[in-house]
């Protein structure tokens, strides 16, 4: 079996974060404790999450600009994981939140705008499986994509900074409080778990679409 | 002819659509009526924060009715028509104009009705008007690009709900929110002006996209 450099990086960085992870080191903070490691797995997942729907996006866009089943292929199977790891994100969420804040769901905006964001997601397939046509199919897709896309980043990236929330981080960055973390953190965080994960994301992805490209051979080449 | 004179041209034969097939409009109506009398069967005279709530879900409900028709009436013969006298851009542009316009009368409506059946929480009028306006104008806007997906695929109408009502909830949040200023609540003064230019970013954003986006749903 051969790899590419980037899966065989990606397999090196996500074992060490795994690892370095759950065992080196961790500031000790009141409440949080030991359930900051959290952050190795949960922030990830936002990062990756952007990152293939960014890619979904961006093969939307290549769609609309020339019409091809390929660029269509790619949209759906990046999305489709995009909508895992939004899954994962909001559940490693609650079960963190469920030791730190004492109950997994507290109506807070970051839950309220991440379970939106699967929403709309999952509103996406509802749309494509609902119209019968190939070519329609994948272009009404790619519009509700990018407008969906759109729509959804003023709401993750300006909303939560206007509203009260429990999560860290509360003012100002709406994602994590970089003050939690410690050097010894930083150095698994940004140079293994962040990058690990969103090749991880992209690697699923190509295995989707080369599934899809195989299932959909007849009318590829038709 | 200039492109705003097909705007204006499209959106009159909308309201002269409108003006003719009463019986559209008044359903429209007959929904907001009965829906809010309803409520007021249900609940009388709640507290301030239960109307408000209860003010913005009707607009929500209101809004996909009012707007859904806008596209589905369309047949496919008269959308062949339109491509052939204006662009794709004029016609969304006479689009959004006019759901905006018919929000805006709908959303007073209700409004008084509201004042009248389920009781009078509003301290500062205008300031909630001024809200419920812009809000209006929100949902229209919103609502006439995604009611312009939705009758590309079947189900048009339960589609409408499945795509609207996650990515219309971060601007009724904000507008729950900010609609409490009429109702007595204080603000910090920058906060509730950040939160109105948000939500007249959003309506900017969604103008560009629908005149960016529409272009390419159009042809068939």
């Amino acid at each position: 079996m051969k790899l590419s450099w980037w899966k065989l990086l990606c397999i090196v960085l996500l074992s060490y974060a795994l690892i370095g992870g759950l065992l080196m080191e961790v500031p000790r903070k009141a409440i949080l404790n030991e359930t900051i490691r959290n952050i190795y797995f949960h922030v990830p997942m936002w990062f990756g999450m952007m990152a293939v729907c960014a890619c979904s996006v961006y093969h939307s866009i290549a769609y609309l600009r020339k019409p091809g089943l390929l660029s269509d292929i790619r949209a759906v199977s990046y999305a489709e994981v995009g909508i895992l790891y939004g899954a994962l994100g909001l559940i490693t969420g609650m079960i963190w939140a469920n030791y730190t804040w004492g109950k997994p769901w507290s109506n807070d905006i970051k839950q309220i705008l991440s379970a939106i964001a699967l929403l709309i997601y999952a509103a996406y397939f509802v749309l494509r499986n609902s119209i019968t046509d190939l070519d329609k199919r994948a272009r009404v897709g790619a519009v509700y994509n990018i407008f969906a896309f759109a729509m959804l980043i003023p709401t993750l990236y300006v909303i939560p900074r206007m509203m009260e929330s429990l999560h860290p981080g509360g003012q100002g960055n709406p994602g994590a409080d970089p003050r939690d973390m410690d050097s010894r953190m930083h150095m698994i965080f940004w140079p293994a778990a962040v990058p690990g994960f969103i090749m991880l994301g992209i690697w699923i992805s190509t295995l989707s679409i080369r599934f899809r490209k195989i299932s959909d051979k007849n009318l590829l080449h038709a | 002819m200039q492109s705003y004179q097909y705007i204006l041209a499209m959106f009159k034969k909308d309201l002269l659509l409108e003006l003719r097939q009463q019986y559209t409009f008044y359903g429209v109506l007959l929904y907001v009526g009965s829906t809010i009398f309803v409520l007021y069967l249900a609940m009388q005279q709640p507290e301030s924060n239960v109307w408000n709530g209860l003010f913005w879900m009707i607009q929500l409900f209101v809004c996909v009715n009012a707007v859904a028709r806008s596209f589905l009436q369309e047949t496919r013969g008269r959308m062949l028509y339109f491509y052939s006298v204006c662009g794709p851009v004029q016609f969304i542009i006479a689009k959004l104009l006019y759901n905006s316009v018919i929000m805006l009368l709908m959303s007073s409506i209700s409004l008084l009705l509201f004042q009248l059946l389920l009781g009078n929480p509003i301290l500062n009028f205008w300031q909630f008007a001024a809200i419920v306006w812009l809000g209006a104008v929100s949902l229209g806007l919103v609502f006439s690009m995604l009611a312009a997906i939705a009758s590309k695929a079947q189900q048009q109408a339960s589609l409408m709900a499945i795509m609207g009502f996650p990515i219309i909830i971060p601007q009724l949040l904000l507008l729950i929110r900010i609609s409490k200023a009429g109702l007595g609540e204080v603000f910090k003064e920058s906060a509730l002006a950040d939160m109105i230019w948000l939500l007249v970013g959003f309506d900017a954003l969604v103008i560009v996209l629908a005149i960016i986006l529409f272009p390419f749903l159009w042809k068939d």
